[in-house]
């Protein structure tokens, strides 16, 4: 059920390797091409985690939403899935194919009650505030252009860092400059070789230098590697759909190219008919498993053992069903760590019993395990970063030890 | 080669102040345009075109300005302009007739057909909105049409929006330089925006508050407003019973509140779905029974309110200035929002005559929507106008901004760090090299564009396109220039 000792020691030893001895602020070194990849994955629109962690346990569930709770496992085939050492928690039906299998084998975590203390409910400056990854006090101010996983690749002296969004998202803006790639639009440049040497020339020592170099870079490696793969092997050709297909993308890119990379998925916001066990959320849920199991087959088992894949919201939903079988903007959330060399199988971090009584304002689930505690957690585990290295991705935060790598 | 030497000579005066209009600037001898003119041609409008700079030769600066402030209730598109408006199918047919039919075709049993259809009206709506914008000689007008589209933003792919987001435009457009009290209510009261933020779910009893919690987040006081969930909640409560019906049958409704029933279009208000009771929303009390005359009292109270003048008056200053507008400025926008009831044009007239809008043209980076219909105007040939939005279309998808395609409410962002990264960047070059070769219309050439419309360019700029080989070549790299990302 858990992986097998050697490799996971193998990951701390390239993770140890990780970080440049001597990486001052904004120097950019190559990272050892063997420190451990990480892939954040943002589910945009505040997905409803306890359709996907199902609460099984908690008979005030079951009362809080009589028309779209998921039914507790073996209660008929649209029933939440059985965890192994789980009575308290079920697993979404939809992830039954992709993401039960990595949890039985010990690759997948899900910690509940997860998210920031900002309370504004709102999508958008809730996205905001996670992706920067700042103070809490709002006398503190906010740098706006400064997002944590480009400070995480500044501290890293990370080059190989890439948004897989068709603009950069803030968590990526700062003072490393990070490409950014929409997978769907890899085709044949139009634009030659004489034409870009002429476009890189006007732009040189103009603020947009780098963005415009970095685009023609990035672009014809993508298109080599993902062009090069697919004649090589026609019969794994990208050609899947949706969020399947882009995450097969990312897995070839991830490990031929990139170690750090950020991609966002959208349409999780149900106000309306969510469904339960199967219906809108579930085939979106489904969707997502599918791809992240790809993910991981496109990586092949060695680059797998190395992967962190962080899975995050902006904030959890309603623990009560509203008026039209959807659910509200809500608070504490569940975030998912998975990968080859990931302490999984476990549902970890600190939790409440799901009840009533425990909720956070009487509406939502609490937050009791804040996201750059988590993140920073994950960070020193991942690459043996020094306090004083932590405390430039996260200033002032203490980092949780889940025990996750 | 001459002609540009003329403008490149001009670009060298540059005081770019509105009151020097009368005197004293050097004109080139064609468009009869300075620098300065060219930039404020260039933010007030789409971006200039040999039809607006024209124009604005022929009225003189101050002049001008003033048009673009306050056109004429109607456009005047150029003739074949508007004949491609009129053959659309939905100019034909009114809107109410186009969702009778559209109603009819849902419930039948060809489904495939339907969604045709749909996309075909959604589709043949942004033909509608891009033909203004490439075409209208009210440009100020047309970027306002998507500022505020952007600002009460829905996205058409939810339920059957495609079919709405033409309309939801069209109730916008009259008031784009109008009262902002009159476009909060077009757009809270209007069908796509009570099925797109789910208010047609909202019900005493029921609440939904999507719709009220984005009405003062996004729509009007701004996140740091003031505002408590208790607030978003009592809105929500005031919003009951608003929705919206597609029949000609009026919702059933008790016979002691049928004087309360209220139908415009298709929004519905059904009083027995509101609730009657009173309500409290920024620590005003809001008497309640009232129905329909209560909700737009409430809007009305929304739209006076200070954080609403200083939220608006920022993103109209983000939108038409600079990414992070000085506040002193937004503090003067603000007051004179405040002390002419929301108007929008005269709010503009303060931001137009202030220094640091002067000082801060030609540094706004271009959006992806600035960066395509600029290239478009650019080549736009008066005589015969281009009339095939499909390349447009195509360009504003690849760059990530398709006209009615944001799905979350918040609109797309008006900044440059949203827009300027690598894939931007890369994919910018592929659509100036791709309009390069466009024909005017089919059996004519590829056109080159009329470089006396654009503001100064650098010397390694100019040492580059003088490293051009065909005109298509020297079009390709004078849109891909960094001075062209800069409006």
């Amino acid at each position: 059920m858990t992986m097998p000792t050697m490799s996971r020691r193998d990951f701390l030893q390239r993770a140890a390797a990780a970080v440049p001895l001597a990486g001052g602020a904004g120097r950019l070194w190559a990272a050892p091409a063997s420190a451990p990849r990480l892939l954040v994955v943002f589910l945009r629109g505040a997905y409803d985690a306890a359709s996907v962690l199902v609460p099984v346990g908690s008979d005030d569930y079951y009362a809080a939403r009589p028309r779209i709770a998921i039914a507790r496992p073996g209660s008929g085939p649209d029933a939440a899935l059985a965890l192994p050492d789980q009575s308290d928690w079920g697993l979404a039906p939809a992830w039954a194919g992709s993401m039960l299998p990595l949890y039985e084998r010990g690759e997948l975590a899900a910690i509940p009650f997860a998210g920031t203390h900002e309370l504004s409910r709102s999508h958008f400056e809730t996205q905001d505030h996670i992706e920067l990854g700042q103070s809490d006090d709002p006398a503190a101010g906010r740098d706006f252009r400064s997002g944590f996983l480009n400070r995480l690749a500044e501290v890293l002296g990370a080059r190989d860092a890439i948004a897989l969004t068709s603009d950069l998202p803030l968590i990526l803006r700062g003072a490393v400059k990070v490409p950014n790639l929409a997978l769907g639009s890899v085709g044949r440049s139009g634009v030659d070789a004489r034409q870009a040497a002429l476009i890189r020339q006007m732009y040189a020592d103009t603020p947009l230098a780098a963005p415009v170099n970095d685009g023609f870079d990035v672009r014809q490696a993508a298109q080599r590697e993902l062009m090069g793969g697919m004649e090589a092997a026609s019969r794994d050709a990208i050609t899947a759909r949706g969020f399947e297909g882009e995450a097969r993308r990312i897995g070839r890119l991830m490990r031929e190219r990139y170690r750090l990379g950020f991609v966002d998925v959208g349409g999780w916001d149900t106000h309306v008919g969510q469904g339960g066990g199967t219906g809108a959320l579930a085939t979106r849920v489904g969707e997502l498993g599918n791809g992240l199991a790809a993910l991981a087959q496109e990586l092949g088992e060695a680059a797998w053992r190395d992967t962190v894949v962080v899975v995050l919201s902006e904030f959890g939903r309603t623990f009560r069903e509203n008026g039209n079988r959807g659910t509200d903007h809500g608070h504490g959330s569940t975030y998912w760590v998975l990968g080859g060399a990931v302490r999984g199988g476990r549902v970890v971090g600190e939790q409440v019993a799901v009840r009533q009584a425990t909720l956070f304002q009487n509406r939502d689930w609490p937050v009791l395990n804040e996201y750059r505690g988590v993140f920073a957690g994950l960070f020193q585990g991942m690459y043996g970063l020094s306090a004083a290295q932590l405390g430039r991705v996260f200033d002032g935060v203490t980092p949780q030890q889940l025990g996750l790598v | 080669m001459s002609q540009r030497r003329a403008f490149l000579t001009s670009a060298g005066s540059g005081a770019l102040w509105l009151a020097g209009c009368s005197s004293g600037i050097r004109r080139s001898a064609a468009r009869g345009l300075d620098p300065g003119d060219l930039s404020l041609l260039d933010r007030l409008t789409w971006g200039a075109s040999a039809a607006s700079a024209d124009d604005w030769a022929a009225r003189g600066r101050r002049a001008a300005v003033q048009t673009l402030l306050h056109p004429p209730a109607q456009a005047a598109l150029p003739e074949p302009v508007q004949r491609a408006v009129d053959a659309l199918s939905i100019s034909q047919l009114a809107h109410p007739a186009l969702v009778a039919e559209m109603e009819t075709l849902r419930r039948g049993d060809d489904r495939q057909a339907y969604q045709q259809r749909l996309a075909a009206v959604a589709r043949e709506a942004a033909v509608r909105s891009l033909l203004h914008a490439l075409h209208s000689p009210h440009g100020l007008r047309e970027q306002m049409v998507w500022f505020w589209f952007n600002h009460f933003n829905v996205g058409q792919t939810k339920a059957n929006l495609r079919l709405l987001v033409g309309d939801y435009e069209q109730a916008l457009r009259p008031h784009a330089l109008g009262r902002f009290r009159d476009l909060l209510v077009a757009s809270a009261t209007h069908a796509a925006m009570l099925r797109y933020l789910d208010n047609e779910q909202n019900a005493a009893g029921r609440i939904n508050e999507n719709h009220a919690r984005e009405l003062l987040e996004l729509h009007t006081l701004g996140v740091d407003g003031g505002y408590s969930q208790r607030d978003v909640q009592e809105l929500a409560r005031v919003l009951t019973g608003l929705g919206v019906n597609f029949s000609d049958t009026p919702a059933k409704v008790a016979p002691r509140l049928q004087p309360l029933y209220h139908r415009e279009g298709f929004t519905e208000f059904h009083p027995g779905r509101h609730d009657l009771g009173d309500k409290t929303v920024l620590g005003q009390l809001v008497k309640g029974g009232r129905g329909w005359d209560e909700i737009l009292a409430q809007l009305g109270a929304l739209a006076r309110h200070p954080s609403t003048a200083r939220h608006v008056c920022r993103r109209l200053a983000v939108f038409l200035v600079a990414d992070e507008p000085p506040p002193a400025l937004v503090d003067r926008l603000s007051q004179r929002f405040l002390a002419t009831d929301g108007d929008i044009a005269q709010t503009l007239e303060t931001l137009v005559a202030a220094p640091e809008f002067t000082a801060s043209l030609g540094r706004k980076f271009k959006d992806p929507v600035h960066y395509v219909l600029s290239a478009l105007r650019l080549v736009a040939d008066p005589q015969a106008p281009q009339l095939d939005m499909a390349p447009v279309m195509a360009a504003l998808n690849r760059l990530g901004q398709p006209l009615f395609g944001r799905t979350t409410p918040d609109g797309y962002p008006l900044d440059a760090s949203a827009w300027n990264g690598s894939g931007q960047m890369a994919a910018r070059f592929e659509v100036a090299r791709t309009f390069s070769r466009l024909p005017a219309t089919p059996p004519r050439p590829a056109v080159a564009p009329d470089e006396r419309l654009l503001r100064p360019l650098s010397e390694r700029t100019r040492a580059v396109l003088a490293q051009a080989t065909t005109p298509q070549d020297r079009h390709a790299l004078l849109l891909s220039s960094p001075e062209f990302m800069l409006r």
